[in-house]
């Protein structure tokens, strides 16, 4: 079998990209969690706040640290694996990247060692400002990162001279159709994984008992949080689709499994998309809901994907399951939230313990749900990489050849495969020994500003094993 | 906006951001690339120790050089990165497996020796892959139109791997004479020990390529050998910061080693900057040939000018924060 330089690049840069994005969706919500600790502390005066604060402070260090380690390969994938895309596409995407980088590195230079190392060095109305700015800074990089991507989705603003995008409008191509819903969804999706997170960590430390005083504020604040924010999501989520629906229906139709351009259309709650044969097998569905949600009306005309020539539609089987693992986590996440709404008559949040155990399992859904909802938008975009002016076929690096690209494609899956094991184990060490006094620590270790790993003192391997030293 | 080359600004500016990482990243890498040679475990202690505050803000540069090449020169981002993409790879997975290994090998007791190769390994793989690139720009790139053409090894040469065996002998080089600077006693005296050595390899490496180069492109032997006599103020100035390196360790002065292996190495770089110019993607396409539309250019030259006074601000306060001698057993017990 030929392989496939083409299908091989895509494959890298989504299994780079997943690795990456889980870090950065994790920092932003939890950068604003740290500065409303901060900031609760410095009104309030109140210790659990800052234990809380320390705790949190500690992980965020971690979660950063291996999102930047992640974020150098992304800085260099367009250019090896999409130069035709990154040379049409540089007049826009290398600023927009470019602006990126430089927001990170003026947060980092600025702010984050303040935020890192300087509680109790710095006067804390400091401290807190520092903290503020670290959450206002991950919004920025976002907000240039999804601009970019959002560009790719509904590109205006620009004209293609020669195979060259040249800029006729920066406001345009910034603001660009897709990217309000895209960054409004982006950032609760942010707010939802550190949510969860949070409540799922002080679930798991009031079960073995552990600072009880701090982790119920904790746990209650993250639930009311959540119970705002999870059913503002589905809203949210909705105005995006609708959205796609203007500017990429094929997508929508994809999503919906509809084949075949139609009115009553229902909502498929379980089929196997049959591309070749152009059809679903096995569906299961709820008669003119998809035609209510998408056109508020049950007659109302839902796209097909034969609409496009097949060699113009995306994987629908992928962007089908993605975005119903995507919704049914996002109404879980709902259920969940108002679970704890009415465990809270007699405070039996803080007891039930199969609720508490159910917050531990559920601190993962937000992270698959991220994946999900960008496993559908990206893949629904096929076969566009700039959505109706670009292919990734037309994308990719001519000179790459399969042998290249599978190369590197097992390589970087066994660089991040050791990474992510020494991170995801040192983290959860890091939870393990956290909120307590008398945690296991390295003593003595020299404070070096600027790693963000150094604002943890948690041992990499078991001290008591090790007699030396 | 007539009168102002912007190619001409970010052609200055990626060129300062690519010296700034050559020297910066140059030592921590080079002690990376010394650590198996180092004479005790203390001793790797450290020499870790030494550039642990400030090895991920030389790293920086890095990122910094990818993302503003891609803004303001996407030719080049577009045939490097294909023409090198298995270098790049190499080089990328080098610089994670050591970066990982600064964060964890203080954190880890048992598992130490691992961490331990992870970054002799990932520090001398990215030194390499670094130097071959610089091999491979001064022999060039097939390239037709604005696309890399070539296959995936064209890259690797007999002149390549010199190169990139030569700046790890140079970053070994600037390892060495930061360790003299930052450390004492015994780890000292080793350090003053490999010094020469490495000097008169390094001396040796840029020889051979000095006098490989004008077969390898003659354009360069044109460039040198042509009308223009002034361009040889650099290697004479080079040469001259090599005689201090070695009458320097001779008299056993601390800084001053370090100091002109800097020198150096700019110079160098400044000669082999002169011997392009202003051919950015070799054999055919200057600096204008490979800009990003005006516009582009300008609008991140703003954001950039405004970032990198406070990154050389921070990164010079970071070193003063830091200065003075790093000592055995500080930071363990």
């Amino acid at each position: 079998m030929e392989l496939d330089p083409l299908l091989l690049s895509r494959m890298q840069f989504a299994f780079v990209v997943s690795f990456h994005a889980i870090f950065p969706v994790f920092t932003i919500g939890l950068a604003s969690y740290l500065a409303v600790l901060n900031g609760l502390f410095y009104r309030t005066e109140n210790p659990a706040w800052e234990r809380l604060a320390v705790f949190w402070t500690k992980v965020f260090a971690v979660v950063f640290g291996m999102g930047v380690v992640s974020g150098i390969v992304m800085s260099f994938q367009f250019g090896t694996n999409w130069s035709n895309f990154s040379f049409a596409a540089a007049n826009f995407l290398g600023p927009m990247l470019s602006y990126e980088v430089v927001t990170a590195f003026f947060l980092e230079a600025a702010f984050l060692g303040v935020l890192l190392f300087g509680r109790g060095k710095v006067p804390q109305g400091v401290h807190l400002f520092a903290s503020i700015m670290v959450a206002v800074g991950t919004f920025i990089s976002a907000f240039w990162i999804l601009a970019a991507n959002s560009w790719m989705q509904t590109p205006v603003g620009v004209e293609l001279i020669d195979n060259r995008f040249h800029i006729t409008d920066w406001s345009e191509a910034i603001f660009n159709p897709s990217f309000p819903y895209r960054f409004t969804h982006m950032v609760l999706a942010s707010f939802l994984t550190g949510g969860f997170v949070v409540a799922g960590v002080s679930a798991w430390y009031l079960l073995i008992g552990r600072d009880v005083r701090a982790n119920k504020k904790a746990l209650s604040m993250c639930l009311w949080l959540l119970l705002v924010l999870a059913p503002a999501q589905a809203l949210v989520g909705d105005f995006h689709g609708l959205n796609t629906l203007e500017h990429q229906p094929t997508k929508v139709a994809a999503m919906e499994g509809n084949w075949e351009t139609s009115s009553h259309t229902p909502l498929l709650l379980f089929a196997i998309p049959d591309q070749a044969a152009q059809t679903n097998r096995f569906e299961i569905g709820i008669p003119s809901l998809a035609s209510v949600i998408l056109t508020h009306h049950p007659a109302g005309v839902v796209p097909g994907i034969s609409e496009m020539p097949p060699e113009q539609q995306p994987p629908v089987w992928l962007v089908f399951w993605s975005f119903r693992i995507m919704v049914a986590l996002g109404f879980l996440m709902i259920a969940v939230a108002l679970a704890g709404l009415w465990l809270r008559r007699g405070g039996r949040i803080y007891e039930h313990r199969g609720f508490l155990q159910l917050l531990r399992l559920m601190s993962v859904t937000p992270f698959i749900a991220v994946l999900a909802g960008w496993f559908v938008t990206e893949t629904g975009r096929a076969p566009w990489l700039v959505y109706g002016m670009m292919t990734h076929a037309e994308a990719v690096t001519p000179s790459l050849t399969g042998g290249m690209a599978l190369f590197t494609l097992v390589g970087y899956v066994a660089v991040y495969a050791v990474v992510f094991w020494a991170g995801t184990y040192y983290l959860t060490r890091v939870v393990r020994n956290g909120m307590q006094e008398g945690g296991e620590e390295i003593k003595g270790e020299v404070e070096r500003p600027m790693r963000p790993l150094s604002a943890t003192h948690t041992p990499f391997d078991d001290v008591s094993t090790n007699p030396s030293k | 906006m007539g009168g102002i080359d912007l190619a001409l600004i970010w052609a200055v500016i990626i060129g300062f951001g690519v010296i700034m990482y050559v020297l910066m990243d140059g030592f921590d890498l080079g002690l990376g690339i010394l650590y198996p040679f180092a004479p005790d475990e203390d001793a790797r202690d450290v020499m870790m120790n030494s550039v642990a505050p400030v090895w991920d803000g030389n790293e920086t540069w890095l990122v910094l050089g990818g993302a503003g090449l891609l803004g303001a020169f996407p030719l080049v981002y577009s045939v490097f990165l294909p023409a090198l993409y298995i270098g790049v790879f190499l080089m990328l997975a080098g610089l994670i497996f050591r970066g990982v290994a600064f964060e964890f090998r203080f954190k880890s007791r048992k598992n130490r020796h691992w961490w331990n190769r992870a970054f002799c390994w990932g520090s001398a793989v990215a030194a390499f892959a670094q130097g071959a690139v610089v091999g491979a720009y001064i022999q060039g790139f097939a390239v037709e139109g604005f696309v890399y053409v070539g296959g995936a090894l064209d890259w690797l040469t007999p002149f390549t791997v010199l190169t990139g065996l030569g700046l790890m002998a140079g970053y070994a080089l600037l390892g060495a004479t930061w360790l003299i600077m930052k450390s004492e006693g015994y780890i000292q005296a080793w350090a003053y020990r490999i010094t020469l050595p490495l000097l008169v390899l390094v001396l040796a490496v840029f020889l051979i390529i000095s006098l490989w180069t004008p077969f390898v492109n003659p354009d360069v032997w044109e460039r040198w050998f042509g009308h223009i006599g002034v361009i040889w103020i650099f290697p004479a100035l080079a040469l001259g910061c090599a005689v201090v390196v070695y009458r320097s360790v001779r008299q056993r002065r601390e800084g001053l080693p370090f100091v002109a292996t800097l020198g150096l190495y700019i110079f160098t770089y400044l000669g082999l900057v002169i011997s392009k110019w202003p051919v950015i993607v070799p054999p055919n396409h200057t600096i204008w040939d490979a800009s990003s539309s005006p516009e582009s250019q300008l609008f991140l030259l703003i954001g950039v000018l405004f970032v990198i006074p406070i990154v050389l601000t921070y990164t010079a306060w970071t070193y003063w924060v830091f200065r003075g001698k790093v000592k055995v057993g500080e930071g363990y017990h």
